[in-house]
């Protein structure tokens, strides 16, 4: 029995001991969460959350997407015709509605502010990158859908069965661009002024975003009174004319702080001045010391963040795979670059008197262009990966007829039953209908990887998607000071880009016009994503695509208006001439078409300026009221 | 003995499938709202007159209470100005859009502003009388060898604030019924009037390009109105070559 008691009493002492370390014992930290605390207290930790938030960031224009960066008529997609045969586009298109985007952010914000630990710069720096980014959706929502609710704290449903006091109204446009400006000036002190950081916030990077939202606000109050349809009478689409002006003098001065020098060193990339050409596709290709790019989204090979930019638009004649050539430029775009000494010129296809001009290289007729030309686009004749790229949509012979065939490459016997061979088309095409091929007669060489396997699905390609570069600050410096009456400014800083082109005739106050503004946009920033807002916040998009379908004799005309009709993409194809004995044999002529799978022609209605807020937003919350025109 | 088990097993999965139809059936009655077969049709009229637009561009929004999605569902004007669409049947708000259409709504009263109540148990015919800007009259088309004319004249009935001025008018030719401004699969030439003085005598001809070669083609006339998305256009006409 005594002995039953004492083991009684062990049992007892030893399950009080227990008791005890119990308390601790529950409270240890698990090993496969981390809790906020430690998240928020550990620079490490936070890099990599803000690192989920860039890789999130939202560009209208993307190499991720091919088609985001060549749309309206820019090119013809040699992969997908269904973009040209449809006539409109739909009030949804181009919509973004991400507030799961924005809490995220707001509770970011939040628990950084509350966490104690981190070095205080360290965090201030934290801080900004988090402002940036919330100020730049915020930017890329009132460019697609105008005002939207503008809310800076995470909210939290409390499942009480009523929601409404989670429902806010929209907010003026204005007022998201007004936020956007506020907040640059808020933070860029606490963002490095390091050129060396492209991937990351940086002072520079807030500026230029500073001025490219100023400039668009202030365009959408100057040329908005061109279409007072497209507004609502609370403000939620539409900003009022007076602010023009604030708008145009805030974009111009956070524009001249870059300049300046006070956010780093940029300056236009200048490695290669021996070639123009290179240089340009370079600006996209080199991220080493490259001071042009002022913020981008990096990518990096075998690191699982790479893309298939290449892949899907390398020349398809010997490519990596047995895919490529998904954008051909537009004869629309090519012709719209001008001459070295800054005329504009359609590409002289034919002479005064209507007979084709005879070339003795098929690139020769794209001579003494501006040097922006062949870093964008490849032309025929030209090489890439080492290879000269082979385009040219049949033989022309003596007696005026053409011989040419669906295959690419074909050798065939000309004329039939002579048993002479000789290529009759092009292995790059242009082959009407004949995915991969050019045909517009054209590749598309911005962007390209020119490094070996980046068009192989196994590796794809690092060249990365930027997002500001130094160039389009200096000519949103340009438009801002020319709408500010100062031309002679303007032209200064025009004339730098041009110059950079090769151009060698600088333009004076006087030749400041909104239109040689548009078009110096149009040929730099080609591909680039920037071109869909200019025509939106320029109200000329209803005119550009007013659904007329574009005459050949029309396609040469007006270049460098910026209202010049750009509803359908048409090419020019060079033929070879086969006239064996003659001096002209092998020789090239260039003939104007309209690719046969463009059937229809382009019409952007009012209800396009701002994405459709669909309906399912609408039903849940009230207070939104619907966009015009829709 | 075999014989049997598979007999039994033959039952069993008999059984099932009887009860999966006996579920489905089930569920059929009780989940399902009855399919609508009311045609509800009509015209947008101007003093009963229908106003012809392009097809399929302009639409009017039906709000329907009562279940659980509030959206509006769209209802799509024909080129001849007329509608129609098979719905259930109750009571229905609708609402034309704004900025959509060659013409404005009418108020119906200060309450109800410019909704109209339809309510309807079984088929209905309903005629929306609108307030155009303008109205296409005594309109003449006509060919002669490969030419097609035409004679109209142009009647402004918006007039003050709500009056809109008219940008360009065109006379479209096309190969198949459905013609509009849109895109070149909706006409295969059009002309442009130059002289926009006397709307009262309006003339305009174009010529039928030299590759077309059906025995047919149809013709109509399409207004374009200042700061106005949608055209309002004459009827079309059918014309034997």
């Amino acid at each position: 029995m005594k002995k039953y008691i004492i083991l009684a009493a062990f049992a007892i002492a030893g399950l009080s001991i227990g008791c005890d370390s119990d308390k601790d014992y529950l409270d240890l930290e698990p090993t496969n969460v981390l809790s906020e605390e430690t998240v928020f207290n550990s620079p490490d930790l936070v890099v990599a959350n803000l690192a989920d938030f860039y890789n999130r960031y939202y560009d209208f224009g993307h190499v991720d997407d091919w088609r985001s960066l060549s749309q309206f008529n820019v090119a013809f997609w040699s992969t997908d015709y269904g973009a040209f045969e449809n006539d409109s586009w739909g009030y949804g298109d181009w919509g973004t509605w991400d507030y799961g985007y924005i809490r995220q952010l707001n509770l970011f914000l939040e628990r950084l502010e509350a966490s104690s630990d981190l070095d205080e710069e360290l965090k201030a720096r934290f801080m900004a990158e988090g402002r940036f980014l919330r100020a730049s959706y915020y930017f890329e929502l009132a460019t697609r859908v105008g005002g939207a609710p503008l809310i800076l704290e995470s909210l939290t449903y409390d499942f009480s069965g009523d929601a409404t006091y989670l429902q806010y109204p929209r907010s003026t446009e204005a007022e998201l661009y007004d936020f956007a400006i506020a907040e640059v000036d808020a933070i860029k002190d606490d963002l490095p002024s390091n050129p060396d950081i492209k991937g990351r916030a940086t002072k520079a990077a807030a500026l230029a975003m500073q001025a490219r939202a100023a400039l668009y606000a202030g365009s959408i109050a100057n040329y908005g009174q061109k279409t007072p349809q497209v507004s609502l009478p609370g403000g939620e689409v539409g900003i009022p004319a007076s602010k023009a002006e604030g708008y145009y003098t805030k974009a111009l001065s956070a524009a001249q702080q870059i300049i300046n020098g006070d956010a780093g060193s940029y300056s236009l990339y200048m490695k290669n001045p021996d070639n123009l050409s290179e240089n340009f596709a370079d600006i996209f290709l080199d991220k080493n010391d490259n001071p042009e790019a002022i913020f981008v989204e990096d990518y990096k090979l075998q690191s699982g963040k790479t893309h298939g930019f290449t892949i899907d638009n390398q020349p398809i004649f010997n490519a990596e795979e047995q895919s490529g050539g998904s954008i051909n430029p537009s004869l629309n775009l090519v012709e719209a670059f001008e001459t070295l000494d800054g005329e504009y010129a359609p590409l002289p296809n034919k002479d005064a008197s209507g007979n084709f001009i005879v070339y003795d290289q098929a690139e020769d007729i794209f001579d003494n262009r501006d040097a922006r030309l062949k870093g964008t686009v490849i032309i025929p004749g030209s090489t890439w990966k080492g290879r000269p790229v082979d385009i040219f949509a049949g033989l022309q012979l003596a007696d005026g007829s053409v011989v040419t065939s669906p295959d690419r490459g074909k050798i065939d016997e000309v004329p039939a039953g002579s048993g002479n061979f000789v290529q009759v088309v092009g292995s790059d095409g242009p082959i009407d209908g004949l995915r991969y091929t050019a045909q517009t007669g054209f590749y598309i060489r911005k962007h390209l990887d020119p490094k070996s396997s980046s068009g192989e699905i196994g590796t794809r390609s690092d060249v990365w998607n930027i997002h500001y570069r130094y160039a389009e600050v200096l000519l949103n410096a340009a438009e801002a000071a020319f709408e500010l009456d100062q031309p002679e400014v303007a032209a200064g800083y025009m004339n730098q880009v041009r110059a950079r082109a090769g151009i060698t005739v600088p333009l004076d106050g006087d030749d400041i016009t909104f239109d040689r503004i548009a078009h110096e946009r149009y040929v730099e920033f080609a591909f680039e994503g920037l071109y869909f807002y200019d025509m939106k916040r320029w109200r000329i998009a209803t005119e550009v695509f007013d659904g007329v379908p574009i005459t050949t004799e029309e396609i040469t005309q007006n270049i460098g208006d910026a209202t010049k009709r750009a509803t359908q993409p048409y090419g020019i194809w060079p033929y070879k001439l086969y006239e064996p004995g003659s001096p002209d044999d092998g020789k090239y002529i260039y003939k104007v078409v309209r690719p046969n799978r463009v059937r229809a022609s382009d019409r952007f209605r009012l209800g396009n300026y701002y994405s459709e807020i669909n309906q399912g937003i609408l039903n849940n919350n009230p207070l939104i009221v619907k966009q015009p025109n829709q | 003995m075999i014989h049997s088990k598979k007999f039994s097993i033959m039952k069993i999965n008999n059984l099932y499938i009887m009860l999966i139809v006996a579920v489905v059936c089930a569920s059929c009655e009780i989940d399902n709202y009855d399919e609508p077969t009311a045609v509800f049709s009509g015209n947008i009229v101007y003093q009963g007159e229908p106003i012809r637009v392009a097809a399929d561009e302009v639409p009017f929004q039906l709000y329907q209470e009562g279940y659980a999605l509030k959206g509006p569902f769209d209802v799509w004007i024909a080129q001849d100005g007329s509608f129609s669409s098979i719905l259930g049947p109750g009571d229905f708000k609708l609402k034309l859009v704004d900025g959509q259409g060659p013409f404005k709504s009418k108020i119906v009263n200060q309450q109800q502003l410019d909704t109209i109540y339809v309510d309807y148990s079984g088929d209905k015919q309903l005629d929306i009388e609108v307030d155009p800007y303008y109205m296409i009259r005594n309109t003449d088309i006509s060919l002669s060898e490969k030419t097609v004319s035409a004679s109209f004249s142009l009647e402004k009935i918006l007039q003050g604030e709500d009056g809109k001025d008219i940008e360009t008018v065109y006379l479209y030719i096309n190969r198949g019924v459905l013609i509009s401004n849109r895109s070149n699969n909706y006409y295969v030439a059009r002309t442009q009037a130059e002289d926009l003085s006397d709307l009262n005598n309006m003339n305009l001809s174009v010529d039928i390009p030299d590759d077309y070669n059906r025995p047919y083609i149809y013709a109509r006339v399409g207004v374009k109105m200042v700061g106005v998305e949608d055209f309002i256009f004459s009827e079309v006409v059918k014309l034997d070559l």
